[in-house]
């Protein structure tokens, strides 16, 4: 009864969150930064607000995080945090050398002012940058959005300090997920090669945050696109942005400052996210899709239909970021279960809000931005109880207290393993994501099942 | 040794190799992938387990987000303390003030959860702003009749330490309320143990058995009602003393309360610590009782520690903590295991912490202020080391490195103070060190003279 504080009324509020449901811009800032190869992303701000971003990335991953601070002091506060950035940069370089550093702002360098452009460019002037190593940043307040859309302004960042259209056109597509797993980053780029199509993904935290154990501390793991490769995404010859909310910004960005026309898709998860997906791929690469990939799409949709009797007419109540949330609102609607609710702190919108209701039916309560907290969310759910939650860590309050199974999807994900190395994405992922749902519906059912009905065979 | 950056050079110390002293009480150099936090961060872990306070964090989600319900502070009652509040500050909030929020998030949670008091937490931003968030709280604490604390903890305003100093201020207005409650004759507070998997009540069973009340935890398993009559107490036994000497010193310069500095860790700490209690008050019953437990206790938990040690001794181990006591308690706790400490660290130890932790480590032991992940791994894998002993940022790095860890921080989910406690610590470092899973790891094979 951890969370007896909730009450089943729904109460208007108008000044408070109680049990956030999303996280701070800057977070989302430095996961997206992590995508870039040899990068080391600073935080300009307080000393605290790395240290609670890594400690929350390395909670989700399990694996080490990296990066650096202003450290922001009283002085700086007053003053503004020029000096400390470019002694920092100053520093980073002579430390740790990276190949990039990936700035993001903070409320409070935002709230001073701090000029990042022209700090920057001044780093430049006077040397600070050693030869071909590069800086750039993104503005990700804390007062605005939520980490989805803090990675979203480092995303696009990344185009506007790096893509080029050099005039000469590559047959290769960009591809850009939103916030999103390393495995899942992983499993899109193996349905493309799959499809034999070139391409660019960025950000790819694959093999950054989810490394193996060798021994050995790596400051920079193998993985993550290269400057060179977000450079040469300004010659692509089209971008397919995965997620809305995370992804769309640096697809337009791309599409008019270099270009390169853009089609908005939602998360590849479930058939029919899936097959939209390769579809468009298919499309703009003038490529057909192999047997490989229509065997896989085949055998999801075998144990879908197989396994269709437990999960028609379930109903589930979906609570974290929008892009992740469309997608697997979409699959559980193939599935057959009735969706209740949908909640997200993301203020993503009333588009967002259309979509899920366009997918789930007019019936469906959705809920973004201000006050779209947890609280909320346990107070719908108390007023009609699914059988099943899908959220993040955090929703294990309420699944225990309501006595709900919880899918885990989306981030932070603090109290199991799996997400860094399992896709839930694309048709294998489908499966994956599928076969959670099963366990839980089952294992539920064999819970409850009087002795008598307590079946072997399901 | 590594290329130190240069202003980082007198923060690493080789023991009695080295000819200067080391430094500290710095704030982190601009740049360094720094495993410390925030003012907020410092305040926010003192006061968390006020399990029956209202904490409202006024500022942006995130500096709620990241402190919700991290710390493993339990609670035998109420759990307020486990509820995310936040006032949530969006753009005009920043232009416009926040001042009315706060107030009308107060005035709505007081109403909905009845607190016996509240802790409003200013953050970076609230100091930008310049909100008078002190004006709101009393605005409010007349309102509903309860108190209603201002915590000045803006992330920017120093170091964690700073934010322990403003947590203490914070609790120090709330003592000096209750003189009528019966406060028994042989009385103590004990400061700065927050209960960590159940910690201050294996603590105050001891107290119980040698016949001394606990008027107050602060703030383990914490009440308000108990903080408000803790000026009543005899004695204030400070654990963790980075973070609470101050309200010590605040309590003994008001009411006149003595204090002692103690380790509940280990075994010469523990019984040190029980002991100087008994002794402060003076009668021989109680130093005998201090003695009949500590005799008890060390005569069930001996026989399993030696166990340990037959399979530990000779292992190599680095600590990078928080707070330099829990360094000192460590290096003598793996002592006794046969292990020989060649890195330690803390993360806001004082001069004076480091010229005792200097005496008590071998020669040639790494002795290191505000460390970072490439320092630490480098003279990790310079030395040997067996086991990382650390916390939630250290974790991952030891398994990449391919040794053993032991969480001594936040996230430890089994008690380590106390007798018991040690017995857990052995069998943890035990577990980890002998994992099989190691022999996969390249570090160990090369260690056993194999190949990568």
């Amino acid at each position: 009864m951890l969370l007896r504080h909730t009450t089943d009324k729904v109460a208007e509020r108008s000044a408070l969150t109680i049990n956030p449901a999303k996280t701070c811009q800057p977070v989302g800032a430095m996961y997206a930064a992590l995508g870039i190869n040899k990068c080391l992303p600073h935080s300009h701000g307080s000393q605290g607000c790395c240290a609670y971003h890594r400690s929350s990335l390395t909670r989700h991953f399990k694996d080490p995080i990296m990066a650096t601070t202003s450290s922001f002091t009283e002085g700086a506060s007053v003053f503004g945090g020029q000096a400390n950035i470019l002694e920092a940069i100053t520093n980073i370089f002579a430390l740790y050398d990276p190949e990039i550093i990936a700035v993001h702002t903070t409320c409070l360098s935002e709230t001073i002012g701090d000029d990042l452009n022209q700090i920057i460019k001044k780093a430049y002037q006077e040397g600070k940058i050693p030869k071909g190593k590069k800086v750039f940043y993104a503005s990700t307040p804390s007062f605005k959005g939520s980490h989805v859309t803090g990675y979203s302004n480092m995303t696009t960042g990344m185009v506007q300090y790096f893509s080029e259209n050099t005039g000469k056109p590559l047959k290769q597509i960009n591809l850009i997920p939103s916030f999103i797993e390393p495995s899942d980053m992983a499993e899109i780029k193996r349905i493309t090669t799959e499809m034999g199509v070139k391409f660019v993904m960025f950000p790819d935290t694959s093999g950054v945050v989810n490394g193996p154990m060798d021994g050995k501390f790596h400051m920079y793991p193998k993985g993550g696109t290269t400057i060179e490769q977000i450079k040469s995404a300004g010659d692509s010859s089209f971008t397919l942005a995965l997620g809305r909310v995370g992804a769309m910004s640096a697809a337009k960005l791309l599409d008019t400052k270099c270009k390169v026309p853009c089609e908005i898709l939602d998360l590849p998860i479930g058939v029919r996210g899936t097959d939209n997906f390769i579809n468009n791929l298919r499309k703009v690469a003038g490529v057909h899709v192999p047997d490989s990939l229509m065997m896989e799409r085949g055998q999801l949709v075998d144990v879908m239909s197989d396994m269709s009797q437990y999960t028609y007419n379930k109903t589930a109540a979906l609570v974290g970021d929008p892009d992740i949330l469309v997608s697997t609102a979409e699959f559980l609607v193939d599935l057959g279960i009735k969706i209740l609710y949908v909640v997200s702190g993301t203020p993503a919108g009333p588009k967002f809000e259309r979509r899920i209701k366009e997918i789930a039916g007019e019936g469906v309560i959705v809920k973004t931005g201000a006050n779209a907290d947890m609280f909320y969310f346990h107070q719908l759910i108390k007023g009609n109880k699914p059988d099943l939650i899908f959220g993040n860590t955090y929703a294990k309050y309420i699944a225990r207290d309501e006595d709900i199974p919880l899918i885990r999807i989306g981030f932070p994900i603090y109290d199991r393993v799996g997400h860094q190395y399992m896709p839930v994405m694309g048709y294998k992922g489908g499966l994956r994501l599928l076969e959670k749902i099963l366990t839980a519906i089952m294992d539920r059912q064999d819970r409850d099942a009087p002795e008598e009905k307590y079946e072997l065979v399901m | 040794m590594i290329d130190l950056i240069e202003a980082r050079k007198n923060q690493v110390y080789v023991n009695r190799k080295d000819s200067f002293n080391i430094e500290c009480d710095k704030k982190s150099v601009a740049g360094s992938v720094s495993q410390r936090a925030c003012v907020f961060c410092g305040s926010r872990v003192v006061l968390y387990p006020i399990a029956d306070a209202l904490h409202l964090i006024h500022g942006p989600i995130g500096c709620a987000a990241y402190t919700w319900d991290i710390r493993g502070a339990l609670s035998s009652g109420p759990e307020l303390h486990r509820m995310s509040f936040c006032t949530d500050l969006r753009e005009n909030d920043v232009i416009y003030g926040g001042e009315k929020k706060l107030y009308n998030a107060l005035i709505s949670l007081i109403e909905k959860y009845n607190p016996k008091a509240a802790f409003i937490y200013s953050t970076c931003i609230v100091g930008l702003i310049g909100d008078d968030i002190n004006a709101v709280c009393r605005k409010v604490s007349a309102e509903k009749n309860i108190p209603v604390i201002p915590v000045h903890s803006e992330g920017f305003k120093g170091t964690k330490k700073d934010g322990y100093r403003a947590a203490c201020e914070a609790l120090f207005t709330l003592t000096g309320f209750d003189n009528e409650s019966e406060v028994p004759k042989h009385s103590i507070n004990i400061l700065g143990d927050f209960n960590l998997a159940g910690e201050s009540w294996i603590i105050k069973n001891y107290y119980k058995e040698m016949g001394i009340d606990v008027v107050s935890c602060l703030t383990g398993d914490g009440r308000i009602d108990e903080i408000k009559k803790a000026h009543r107490a005899s004695l204030n036994v400070v654990q963790c003393s980075g973070s609470m000497t101050f309200l010590a010193k605040l309590m003994k310069e008001k009411y006149g309360i003595p204090f002692i500095r103690v380790s509940y860790f280990g075994i010469e700490d523990l019984s040190e610590a029980l002991y100087e209690v008994a002794r402060f008050f003076k009668e021989k019953e109680l130093i005998d009782k201090a003695a009949e437990l500590v005799g008890r206790e060390l005569s069930v938990i001996y026989p399993e520690i030696t166990k340990f040690k037959s399979r530990l001794e000779g292992k190599k181990a680095a600590i990078y903590v928080g707070g330099s006591f829990k360094a000192f308690s460590l290096v003598k706790a793996l002592r006794h295991l046969g292990m020989k400490t060649e890195v330690v660290g803390s993360q806001t130890g004082s001069k004076d912490d480091y010229d005792y932790l200097k005496e008590i480590c071998d020669e040639g032991t790494i002795i290191v202020d505000d460390t970072n992940p490439l320092e630490l791994s480098h003279f990790i894998e310079e030395r040997g080391v067996d086991l990382l002993i650390g916390g939630v940022k250290e974790r991952p790095i030891a398994y990449k490195l391919g040794i053993a860890f032991c969480d001594h921080n936040h996230e430890r989910k089994i008690p380590l103070a106390g007798f018991e406690g040690m017995v857990n610590f052995c069998r943890e470092v035990y577990s980890s060190v002998l994992s099989p899973v190691w022999k996969y790891s390249p570090a160990y094979r090369k260690r056993k003279g194999g190949t990568v």
